[in-house]
């Protein structure tokens, strides 16, 4: 069963569980006033009881933030947001959700069926309220694989499953609110360390306000027990989502960590400015692969998700590894370039990205991978499909500092076009400070042609089937890096999200 | 019956006439050859029978089983048991044969109302077809096309038509090409095929290939219109003197 299924199950019963936890009252209240102010931040912090140091960093950020522009240098175009207008802290309502499918429009339903989402599972991802104790069978085991999740509902993390077999290797695995009480050492040792507080508009915001996110933490040479699985998503209206997730694999370890997300549709543009950072000490590995769909918005182009995101992993250690795979579908806005700092000499890191573009929707996705030590390696194969009226553009930068001796770097860069009315851009930059790097640098843009199209049809693929064949064979090279489960509704997801990208 | 029947067909390639008034029937089990000078539209008859668009019709029509072939979708067609062999078969990357040949079977097959069928039985189907077409397995798991030599792409063709097992292979110059043993592994996957429900039209330049595949009648085509039809012995006749004579008599 594939990866987010499963995490479905888990969040699902999460969802029933959660009365056990206790968190009935919480769930009940909480909101924070609309708009972004020195209280609202202590509200925020208050209500997660956060050291004072987290308080101050968090009033830091926003005193920056104050002084800073929102980045313009994407080629991507969106009315201006108000800030003031949104809200920075919900916690999960039971309340609002629709009672039965019945309510869902029908269109988002059919999108679920053709991802072969079950039924039961659809509910939990679009909000429908059952009473609880209706449906506790899940169990956090199929197939003999395993994920464990760690549930964002909104803005609050519920729930945490499998700690105690994680427990037992000594791998922390929890929401960051919970590992602010738990392990206060570890988030102020490590927290902003990678992306700091200062370093762009949308960073420095979450800052400011983020609501809360998942930390790991994998003690030396443990080869984390299993794929570990966040589950996003937004369901509240006008709310922020301002995730936080910090990953640090101590020396000699190992961790893959998935990440998936979808949302139901709104007629709201919703922000999400998430930070995620990745600290891989001495020979330590780091797998992060995200699926990314989010509601894109409707077919005129309106509504859809707005998402800034900054992950950055920092290879600290020597031989140590990060890699990135994303396959981007969702949002109306995608602003993202998860990136790697090389700073450990022979550390490695590698991008995989596959970004579908269709309808009206933007995409500005690329990476940045700054070659610090000595022979450091990195590899960035992206994959940009263009269809419908979008603009999909990939912008990397690959740099290697004087002292980064024998560094190397292999980019791959192809895009594809389905129609007339889209674009495909790359924009790379290079900048190589020492004269033994080698950098380089493969791009090619083709259309999808129609003679292979004609071919596919003549064997008896209608249009759609024959565009979600071609390009899943353009893309194939990334989807192989996917985690097994996730690689099956990958393929689901490109044909999905390329319905109506032709004829 | 006439399994296919095309009637006064006109088609128009950016505004230049390329069909000209073509009639031809295929009747059920028949074997016939096509045979012409270059240019004289044999391809833009094969694609107009397979729904590539950018091909206008402009007058005439044509029936499949009694049905209005034209107006049904590529697909459609295929599902109903048309099939092309290309004169230049196309490279999917990153798409390895193997799948290609199952998802188009199953395309077919859900188009059908049929079952799918099961990956052992799938995967037993090819591959006792890829061994008699003498086609290894690596190439299976390799790219559709994807650098395959000319001969290996033709061969890729003749496998996928056995496969899909349609009721109508229009085989446009599947010989050119090939080497002569090849051509002899591809003239016996043609012949293995032949069956009373199953016709074939042979779009070739060579008499060569009708040493192998002997074909029930000879079509000449020219200037995008049958000229003359006879019996194999036609082909002979076309070898030795070539279609000078056609293309005068359609000219004066
Ligand atoms: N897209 C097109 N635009 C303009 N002319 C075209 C187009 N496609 C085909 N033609 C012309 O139509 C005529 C017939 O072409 P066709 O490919 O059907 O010939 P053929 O009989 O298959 O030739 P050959 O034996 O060389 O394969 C040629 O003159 C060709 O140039
Ligand atoms: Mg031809």
């Amino acid at each position: 069963m594939p990866a987010v299924q499963e995490t479905v199950d888990q969040v699902r019963r999460i969802d029933v569980d959660q009365y056990k936890y206790g968190f009935e009252t919480l769930i009940e209240s909480d909101k924070a006033p609309r708009g972004l102010n020195d209280d609202v931040i202590r509200f925020i912090s208050a209500k997660k009881n956060e050291p004072q140091w987290m308080l101050d960093w968090r009033l830091e950020a926003y005193r920056r933030w104050q002084t800073m522009r929102e980045p313009t240098w994407a080629k991507v175009h969106y009315p201006p947001i108000d800030y003031q207008d949104l809200y920075y802290y919900s916690a999960p309502k039971k309340k609002d959700g629709p009672k039965s499918l019945d309510e869902i429009d029908p269109e988002i339903l059919e999108t679920y069926r053709k991802l072969g989402i079950p039924l039961r599972e659809q509910e939990v991802l679009l909000g429908v309220q059952r009473p609880a104790g209706d449906d506790a069978d899940g169990e956090g085991q199929t197939n003999g694989k395993r994920v464990a999740v760690d549930a964002v509902f909104d803005s609050v993390s519920v729930a945490t499953t499998f700690k105690e077999e994680l427990g037992k290797a000594g791998v922390l695995f929890m929401p960051i609110s919970e590992a602010l009480q738990e392990h206060p050492e570890l988030v102020k040792k490590y927290l902003g360390t990678v992306v700091p507080v200062t370093d762009n508009f949308f960073a420095t915001l979450n800052s400011a306000v983020f609501s809360d996110g998942s930390f790991v933490y994998v003690p030396p040479g443990v080869r984390c027990p299993m794929e570990l699985s966040t589950y996003f998503r937004i369901n509240e209206r006008n709310t922020g989502q301002f995730e936080r997730t910090l990953i640090i694999a101590d020396k000699g370890s190992y961790v893959s960590y998935l990440e998936g997300c979808t949302a139901p549709s709104r007629d709201e543009n919703q922000l999400h400015a998430a930070v995620v950072e990745l600290i891989a000490l001495d020979d330590a590995e780091i797998k992060y692969s995200t699926i990314q769909n989010w509601y894109p918005g409707d077919r005129e182009g309106k509504g859809g998700v707005y998402n800034f995101v900054t992950k950055r992993g920092d290879c600290r250690g020597a031989r140590s590894k990060i890699s990135w795979t994303q396959l981007e579908t969702g949002s109306a806005i995608t602003w993202k370039y998860p990136s790697c700092i090389l700073r450990g000499d022979d550390s490695r890191g590698e991008f995989y990205s596959i970004a579908i573009s269709n309808g009206h929707q933007q995409v500005d996705s690329g990476t940045k991978m700054l070659h610090l030590g000595k022979n450091t390696i990195s590899r960035i194969i992206s994959k940009g499909i263009a269809a419908g009226k979008s603009q999909n553009t990939y912008r990397g930068l690959v740099s290697a500092h004087r002292k980064a001796k024998n560094a190397r770097n292999f980019t791959n860069c192809d895009s594809l076009l389905i129609g007339e009315k889209c674009g495909a851009h790359t924009v790379p930059y290079i900048e190589a400070k020492n004269s033994s790097a080698v950098i380089e640098h493969e791009a090619t843009t083709s259309k999808i042609s129609e003679d292979t199209l004609f071919y596919c049809m003549q064997r008896g693929l209608s249009q759609e089937e024959a565009v979600a064949l071609v390009v899943n064979g353009f893309v194939k090279d990334v989807l192989q890096t996917l985690p097994m489960e996730f690689a099956v509704e990958a393929q689901k997801l490109i044909s999905v999200s390329l319905e109506g990208s032709v004829g | 019956m006439a399994l296919l029947e095309i009637k006064n067909l006109h088609v128009e390639v950016d505004g230049k006439q390329i069909l000209n008034g073509l009639s031809l029937a295929v009747e059920k089990g028949q074997i016939a050859a096509i045979m012409g000078p270059n240019g004289s539209g044999k391809s833009t008859l094969a694609h107009v029978l397979a729904g590539k668009a950018d091909y206008e019709v402009t007058s005439g029509q044509v029936l499949f089983n009694g049905e209005d072939l034209l107006a049904m979708s590529p697909d459609e067609r295929a599902a109903k048991g048309m099939f092309l062999a290309f004169q230049y078969p196309l490279e999917i990357p990153g798409v390895a044969t193997m799948t290609f040949l199952r998802t188009a079977l199953n395309a077919q097959r859900k188009k059908r109302g049929e079952e799918e069928l099961s990956p052992p039985d799938f995967n037993r189907r090819v591959f006792d077809v890829a061994a008699k077409l003498e086609i290894d397995r690596d190439m299976l798991r390799r790219g559709v096309n994807v650098g395959f030599s000319g001969g290996e792409k033709k061969r890729n063709e003749v496998l996928q038509m056995a496969l899909l097992e349609p009721k109508l292979c229009v085989l446009d110059e599947t010989d050119s090409g090939l080497d002569i043993d090849a051509l002899k592994v591809v003239a016996e996957g043609v012949n293995r095929l032949r069956s009373p429900e199953r016709s074939f039209v042979l779009i070739t330049h060579y008499q060569r290939l009708l040493n192998y595949i002997i074909p029930d009648v000879v079509h000449v085509l020219s200037r995008g219109r049958i000229a003359r039809s006879g019996g194999k012995e036609l082909a002979h006749e076309l070898e030795a003197r070539g279609y000078a004579q056609y293309q005068e008599e359609l000219a004066s």
